[in-house]
């Protein structure tokens, strides 16, 4: 689905990322851990397609990011949901219009796809919070409409970063629930995060490989957990 | 044509979701749309001006084309000699289609806007005019004038021609500067558009960010922006030039007393024309945004 071969991304000069090559396969589960700052972030942006490779080779879908035009990566974004640490929402609309976002932009907002959106909020324990702004909700609220968004389009893929930063321990442990369930649907699943307790938390429920950045490298960490 | 459609399809298709994304901004909405109606409105203007100088450079060029006059300052009691002798000799002059002594009471009409009416024409010493109407080749100029100096001694040649030129000249150029005030006031509109798009599309680069992150394409992004301005100039242009063509109703109808100044009404269909103003502001808006945003977004890329 999404691959990386040889890949080395740097940014002003500095490397953050270098001969790194992985490949994401349909229904898996994988954490991508490492300390502030090592390029979780970075990694999951080479392979929504938001940053190109300064070297080596994304192919997404199997096409090659660097060959895709920007309507070509939108087209791919709508098959990857992707949650943010910030959530990156809308604050002038809704939270219903927001979860709604990728079906407006994709010019799929039809009536059948509004009655996934109502089974989708009540998935993620958001009924009757669908006219409330952004703003007034909670920590957990956002992360769990964030990761209603990601989900509206059915994607193939679901790459979250931090999405368990602003939330508490109980909160985080129901946001990874609802990730492993996707998972267990066939969803194919990318969590970055620094949280090992999550990481230790996940193992107990799903089949997950650890990768960790490290010295800019991509290495297999399900040893050290 | 599927170019061209494709050109226009921001602005054909009506997607409330797109008009919603972008956040609403009160301030500068009241701007564009006060700019454009005040664009729209000097357009009209300008309209009108220029469509009266291009009204009264034809009438001068052909009501005093192919036309003179012989004025004739005599004592009184050679006058009728030296105007006969004056109509003989243009009679004999290849050129000259007809030539003819204005009457007294043609004389006053011409005085008239001078010295108002009931002005004693005959107790005055005013020169005899004579019209001369020419051939499409006009006349030998210089012959005339040595034949009516040996014939009739008081009559001078008056070919219109030095004095028409300039003027008809003057008319033609406020005509071009009308049309180029458009031109600019079409640029201004054009550049207000650009900045106003620039400024919108840099401050809501968060937004640009998160439609890309959902799966939105430039053209849909840009499509959001691009109806918002175009329909804000349409509206503020429209505005304008209600109330241009309320201004030009209301000036005055045009006179022979009054000339230049009260024809500045638009005459028969081109009262038609400032129904342009607000289709033709929209357009310069569909551009001027689609190129701002095409370029921002692939600055924000």
């Amino acid at each position: 689905m999404i691959e990386l071969n040889n890949v080395a991304y740097s940014y002003g000069g500095d490397a953050l990322l270098n001969d790194i090559s992985f490949s994401l396969a349909p229904g898996s589960f994988h954490f991508l851990t490492g300390p502030s700052g090592s390029g979780k972030t970075t990694f999951l942006k080479l392979c929504y397609g938001a940053l190109l490779p300064t070297d080596g080779d994304v192919r997404i879908f199997d096409h090659s990011a660097r060959d895709m035009g920007r309507d070509a990566v939108a087209y791919a974004r709508r098959r990857i949901g992707v949650v943010h640490q910030d959530c990156k929402f809308l604050d002038h609309l809704p939270v219903n219009e927001n979860i709604a976002l990728p079906l407006t932009v994709s010019g799929q907002a039809t009536p059948d796809q509004f009655a996934n959106l109502q089974e989708l909020m009540s998935w993620v324990g958001l009924v009757g919070r669908g006219n409330a702004l952004p703003p007034e909700l909670s920590g957990g609220e956002r992360q769990r409409a964030a990761l209603a968004r990601a989900l509206i389009m059915s994607p193939d893929v679901i790459l979250a970063d931090e999405p368990t930063g602003n939330v508490d321990w109980e909160m985080s442990q129901r946001l990874l629930r609802l990730l492993v369930e996707l998972n267990k649907m066939g969803k194919t699943v990318m969590i970055a995060t620094h949280d090992l307790a999550l990481i230790r938390a996940a193992k107990a429920q799903v089949s997950a490989r650890v990768l960790r950045i490290s010295n800019h490298t991509l290495q297999s960490a399900g040893v050290d957990l | 044509m599927k170019r061209f459609l494709e050109f226009f399809k921001p602005l054909m298709q009506a997607d409330l979701g797109a008009d919603r994304v972008v956040p609403p901004s009160g301030f500068t909405v009241r701007l564009t749309v006060f700019t454009s109606a005040a664009m729209a409105f000097l357009t009209v203007f300008a309209l009108a001006l220029s469509l009266a100088a291009d009204r009264l450079a034809t009438n001068w060029g052909e009501e005093l084309a192919r036309s003179s006059t012989i004025r004739i300052s005599a004592p009184a009691g050679q006058m009728a000699a030296q105007t006969e002798a004056a109509l003989k000799v243009l009679t004999q002059t290849p050129g000259v289609v007809s030539a003819r002594a204005l009457t007294a009471e043609e004389q006053q009409a011409l005085l008239e806007p001078w010295f108002g009416p009931g002005l004693p024409v005959d107790q005055l010493p005013v020169p005899q005019l004579i019209e001369i109407a020419e051939t499409a080749q006009g006349y030998d100029s210089e012959g005339l004038r040595l034949r009516l100096q040996a014939e009739a001694p008081g009559a001078v040649l008056d070919e219109h021609t030095r004095w028409r030129k300039p003027l008809v000249a003057a008319a033609s150029r406020l005509n071009l500067l009308g049309w180029v005030s458009i031109l600019l006031i079409t640029a201004t509109t054009g550049a207000m558009v650009t900045l106003a798009a620039n400024a919108s599309l840099a401050a809501n680069a968060q937004v640009i960010e998160v439609l890309r992150l959902v799966g939105a394409t430039d053209g849909y992004i840009a499509s959001a922006f691009v109806r918002r301005y175009t329909l804000r100039v349409l509206t503020g242009a429209a505005v304008g030039t209600v109330l241009g063509f309320i201004a030009i109703l209301l000036m005055p109808g045009g006179s022979d007393a009054g000339g230049f100044l009260t024809g500045l009404r638009f005459q028969g269909w081109h009262w038609l024309w400032p129904a342009v103003v607000p289709p033709l502001a929209a357009l310069v808006a569909f551009a001027a945004t689609q190129a701002a945003a095409r370029r921002v977004l692939g600055e924000l890329a």
